[in-house]
């Protein structure tokens, strides 16, 4: 009975950030926002949901694939934005106008300001 | 090391033994191994740094759920009300971390950690670029990475 719902409220947890980092993709203002949103609450909610994988079969195959998975996102999904998110600087995609940018990061980079 | 080995040693031991070998009974016989090494610390002489290792790893650990709940819930709270609360900002961030390893620990975990996310370092691994979603006070953001998430990082792997 607990068991299971500790189930139900991570897999709806889970699905509730997932929704949220969809909606944020859509929504936010400019693509580095963007990143914040696919990385924090992407992360979050596939770990929520193998999480109440794991507890729900319980046995050591599941678990050992599903705390592989999670360990897999963690190290794959901060790179995967980083690597979009420094693609759009050096190549001066146009931000969000309210965004302030330290004017030593570029030089520092050796990106040209356009 | 050698004591990080035992206490593998011991945990196999402890499932053999009680006859459970599931990743729960390692784990036990993990913990239990743990504390038996703890108490008989003084017979080791000068490995005693694994215990504060483990506990670095333990703190990392913990510390790093906890902020990336609060940054998924900020995500979250932004995404789901109708006006942008963000200010954002492009800060450099002086790094301390040496070696690929330590700085591909602290950028992803930076990315993980509220209002934050990592975007390039320099060439000579001494600066961070990162992008902040409330960057009203560079200083004060740079301050927080330096004297959170790095510094956690470096005492587990140094």
């Amino acid at each position: 009975m607990i068991l299971e719902l500790f189930m139900t409220a991570c897999v709806l947890l889970g699905g509730f950030f997932a929704f949220v980092a969809g909606l944020g993709v859509l929504r936010l203002p400019d693509v580095l926002i963007r990143m914040h949103a696919t990385t924090k609450a992407g992360t979050l909610a596939s770990g929520l949901i193998m999480l109440a994988v794991a507890a729900g079969f319980g046995d050591a195959p599941t678990v050992a694939r599903a705390v592989a998975i999670v360990i897999f996102l963690l190290i794959t999904a901060p790179v995967g934005a980083h690597m979009i998110g420094r693609a759009a600087f050096r190549s001066g995609v146009a931000l969000w106008p309210p965004t302030k940018i330290d004017p030593e990061a570029r030089m520092k980079l050796g990106v040209r300001d356009d | 090391m050698s004591v990080f080995l035992l206490n593998l040693l011991l945990a196999i031991a402890w499932a053999a033994l009680t006859g459970q070998f599931t990743l729960p009974g390692l784990a036990l016989g993990f913990a239990v191994g743990f504390g038996a090494l703890w108490v008989i610390q003084p017979l080791f002489g000068t490995t005693g740094n694994y215990f504060a290792k483990v506990y670095r790893w333990v703190k990392l650990l913990v510390l790093f759920h906890y902020e990336l709940i609060v940054s998924s819930i900020s995500v979250a709270w932004d995404v789901l009300t109708p006006r942008h609360r963000a200010r954002p900002g492009i800060i450099c961030v002086p790094l301390k971390a040496r070696g690929e390893a330590e700085v591909l620990l602290v950028t992803n975990l930076i990315s993980l950690t509220p209002g934050t996310l990592s975007l390039d370092v320099t060439e000579d691994c001494n600066t961070l670029v990162v992008h902040a979603m409330f960057a009203d006070d560079p200083a004060k953001i740079a301050a927080q990475i330096e004297n959170g998430m790095e510094r956690w990082v470096r005492e587990a792997l140094e």
